[in-house]
């Protein structure tokens, strides 16, 4: 490439083969670090469904004595933590490294390095996180961490310092990834892609990704506090020294909020794809949906104190952020009727993945009406931590986010492997789910009405509130067996094979018209793009003037003002600094295809970014074990070609 | 980067919002009004303040192709960092000295940490800029590639506009702040 650049001692040669551990270990391909994501997040997803276990087997009798209180403060922190931070976001962001590039034509993320990076920081955070177990000390501070609860007089020990660098280290890959995917959706896109011809989970994980971007790092403010205050003596949340517990609470939440929608926009997203596919319709109000989309995302700025309603923060105040709260239900609600209208009329196809798609609209939207309940300040005075929110946020969490999600995994499944799953065994892992979920959380309203609080390790005999809780934890038992039996089907699918083609749904997205499983450059010609759901017009040209107007090609849907651009005036789009083989190739046809090589880099610099993380955790002079990976990763990564010269 | 930037503008903005809420509700001295150098942390900033000057012009020259003046423009970027940090140093160790530590009372708290996050980014800002001084020394960094130096150099001049936010939220602003009503209550 260049004839004089600088170069940096390569201690191991660069990774070439495309099998075994180490072409794993070294790989850059958007398609392989989303598998890793999705497997390694799945195997968080067992962790944290074991631990719910746990916590169901403990309450399902009055007065029980398995788990002492001590334990069980652990297990539903852990399991919050788990949950949240290491397997919704990270499916998602499987869902994102995977389907991003497709859906939007191109052959790589903008700097798929950084990706791989953010997955290896990604692992490390997990695991420093659950290595809490094995010391007996796991974080016992509630997933929030409230101060001073969490701080070093009330918290000794290590548990919530593990819960800190634990979440600072994943917010560093939430904060890579996020870059990534903004980078990538914005300057990647094939020719003729218009921002309003994305599809609309390529919408969400932008929105999503802005949200990331902006709101990890509160979070690492407010785990920087803490940290000082446990290690250093510093007093931002002691009130002895002039602080105050009720700012851990606003910073925490003002990460928490948008974190919310950092979680269910994804699913969002998910949804908006399978419902047109199997109602073979486009989707209903399609600028609603983004716009609604954009709305949730800048609005879950502003109502991060309606989980501070009882701090006593004045009415002034409750009432602000109770309107901001039910404010924000508005654009929820028009996608759910988008969602309805998309429907409604279709000629459906019921499989497993529809399916899931529509009970997330149902679930959610039990969901979101408990949330506008509590919206209010005398209403939610009464349920604050009550079982109440507890079977609100499951329900806009599991019967939303996850519900989603495995819609997602059933609907692209054959795109990712090239074979479908089983769909007798979809429809009993759908219906084991949908029993054991709604059997576990539906009671818990009443429970939470009745008074009960959360985070209670037991309960008394007389309070009326044993038959509930045994419900509850067999519909917990009733959707772990649901999970196996997911998983069973991968591997009976696995071993049976049915080939899945190209386009097995009749797809409308670009990701269908590219092979299943896709080719490491995704696409062997990159697509020129003249309308929303692109595929589908290419397919089906004759629709294209029951849609688009009679006769006109470019004309544009009804209601998307943004589209009026002729496509031969959109410039073709030019990739970042690492994004290769984009552009001319896919005109040109006889050229060779440059994809980025392997590197071990980005894996070095996560190992170097560890290392300092336990330096944290036990004592400085670990620094100076992970310095050197640090540096190590950082000067050969930027001293790196991108390419080998051949 | 962009985007990057604005991940750091939250990031900052936490602190620095942290800091205004318990701004004057330290409950013992020192208060900002006996400690705070205002003459020499003007120095200082103005130090910093030059070396977005001198900033641009490495870049200027860099995508001219006049190497050694690129070359030198951004090595005076990576000095006056230097010396930025040196008055740093030298103001937290006198302030270690007057009895202010990060454990004395909620200033001490709000302003090392703050103050400390920001002297990291120069920190990293300055081993970048060395980084590319002998880059360009080396004649890798050139015309056609000057965009890492441009970078580089929207983030210089980010963590430099950040401290003209918080040279004005804790010198100025707080300058004259002394003990909260009440507090002479507390010590009897």
């Amino acid at each position: 490439m260049t004839t004089n650049s600088l170069t940096f001692p390569r201690f191991i040669p660069r990774p070439k083969s495309d099998t075994g551990i180490w072409s794993w270990i070294g790989t850059v391909d958007h398609k392989r670090i989303g598998t890793l994501y999705g497997l390694t997040a799945f195997m968080w997803f067992i962790v944290g469904g074991i631990e719910a276990l746990m916590i169901r087997v403990q309450l399902a009798q009055a007065e029980s004595t398995l788990i002492g209180p001590e334990t069980f403060n652990q297990l539903f922190t852990m399991h919050g933590t788990t949950m949240v931070f290491l397997v919704i976001m990270p499916l998602s962001a499987a869902f994102f490294n995977w389907l991003i590039p497709l859906q939007i034509g191109a052959r790589d993320v903008a700097f798929p390095r950084l990706n791989a990076l953010s997955y290896w920081v990604f692992l490390a955070g997990g695991l420093i996180l659950n290595f809490s177990w094995i010391t007996g000390n796991a974080p016992n501070g509630g997933w929030f961490g409230y101060a001073p609860n969490s701080g070093a007089t009330f918290n000794p020990g290590l548990g919530m310092t593990y819960w800190i660098v634990g979440l600072n280290i994943l917010g560093v890959a939430s904060i890579a990834a996020g870059l990534n995917f903004i980078v990538t959706i914005i300057n990647m896109r094939a020719p003729g892609m218009t921002m309003f011809k994305m599809p609309v989970f390529t919408w969400m994980t932008l929105v999503t990704s802005v949200l990331l971007v902006l709101a990890m790092p509160v979070l690492a403010v407010a785990g920087i506090q803490l940290q000082t205050d446990r290690v250093y003596g510093t007093h931002f949340f002691n009130s002895l020294g002039g602080g105050d517990p009720v700012m851990w609470q606003h910073i925490f939440w003002l990460f928490g909020h948008p974190e919310v929608y950092i979680l269910i926009l994804p699913a969002m997203g998910i949804v908006s794809e399978v419902l047109p596919t199997f109602a073979r319709k486009p989707l209903f109000g399609y600028p609603f949906v983004i716009f609604a989309g954009i709305v949730i995302g800048f609005m879950g700025w502003f109502v991060w104190s309606h989980h501070m309603f009882t701090v006593g923060l004045g009415p002034a105040a409750n009432s602000a952020f109770a309107i901001s709260t039910m404010l924000i239900a508005v654009p929820t609600g028009v996608k759910i009727f988008n969602w309805i209208g998309t429907l409604w009329g279709g000629n459906l196809k019921l499989n497993t993945a529809m399916l899931f798609s529509i009970s997330f609209i149902a679930m959610f939207t039990i969901g979101g009406l408990s949330g506008v309940m509590h919206a209010s300040p005398p209403t939610d005075a009464q349920q604050q931590d009550t079982y109440f929110i507890v079977a609100h946020f499951h329900y806009v969490l599991v019967g939303g986010a996850l519900l989603g999600i495995f819609s997602g995994i059933y609907f692209w499944w054959p795109k990712f492997t090239g074979w479908f799953l089983n769909e007798k065994l979809g429809l009993a892992n759908w219906a084991l789910m949908m029993i054991g979920f709604n059997l576990q959380f539906a009671p818990q309203h009443w429970l939470g009405l009745d008074g009960m609080p959360r985070r209670i390790y037991t309960y008394a005999e007389n309070m009326g509130w044993e038959n509930s809780n045994l419900a509850a934890s067999i519909g917990g038992f009733v959707l772990g067996l649901g999970i196996l039996v997911f998983m069973f089907n991968v591997l009976y699918s696995k071993m049976n094979k049915k080939i899945a083609p190209a386009d097995p749904w009749d797809g409308r997205t670009l990701e269908w018209s590219t092979s299943s499983p896709p080719p490491p450059h995704d696409f062997d010609v990159i697509p020129q793009v003249q309308y929303r759901d692109d595929f589908w017009f290419k397919k089906y040209p004759e629709t294209v003037a029951e849609y688009y107007g009679h006769g006109d090609d470019h004309a544009v849907p009804s209601g998307a003002q943004f589209d009026d651009e002729p496509v031969n005036a959109i410039p073709t789009v030019s990739g970042g600094a690492e994004d290769h083989g984009h552009g001319d190739d896919g005109h040109g046809g006889g050229h060779a295809i440059h994809l980025p090589d392997k590197s071990y880099y980005p894996f070095i610099l996560g190992v170097g970014i560890s290392i300092l993380g336990i330096g944290f955790l036990t004592h400085f002079s670990v620094f100076l074990v992970g310095a050197p990976f640090f540096i190590w990763g950082l000067l050969g990564w930027s001293l790196e070609p991108v390419n080998d010269p051949a | 980067m962009w985007a990057f930037l604005g991940s750091d503008v939250m990031f900052f903005g936490a602190f620095i919002a942290t800091y205004l809420v318990y701004r004057g509700r330290s409950l013992n001295g020192p208060y900002p009004s006996e400690i705070l150098n205002i003459p020499v942390t003007s120095v200082s900033t103005f130090v910093l303040l030059m070396s977005s000057l001198a900033m641009v012009l490495g870049l200027h020259y860099v995508k001219e192709g006049q190497k050694n003046k690129g070359t030198l423009w951004i090595l005076a970027v990576v000095l006056l960092g230097m010396v930025f940090i040196g008055f740093q140093m030298v103001e937290f160790s006198e302030f270690v000295n007057e009895g202010l530590t990060p454990r004395t009372n909620i200033f001490g708290t709000t302003f090392f940490i703050l103050t400390g996050i920001h002297g990291a980014h120069v920190t990293i800002g300055v081993l970048w800029m060395a980084f590319l001084a002998y880059g360009s020394h080396k004649g890798t960094l050139r015309p056609d590639n000057a965009l890492d130096l441009e970078i580089a150099g929207l983030y210089w001049h980010f963590v430099d506009i950040v401290w003209i936010v918080i040279f004005t939220v804790i010198y100025l602003i707080s300058a004259t702040d002394g003990p909260p009503p009440g507090a002479e209550l507390l010590h009897g």
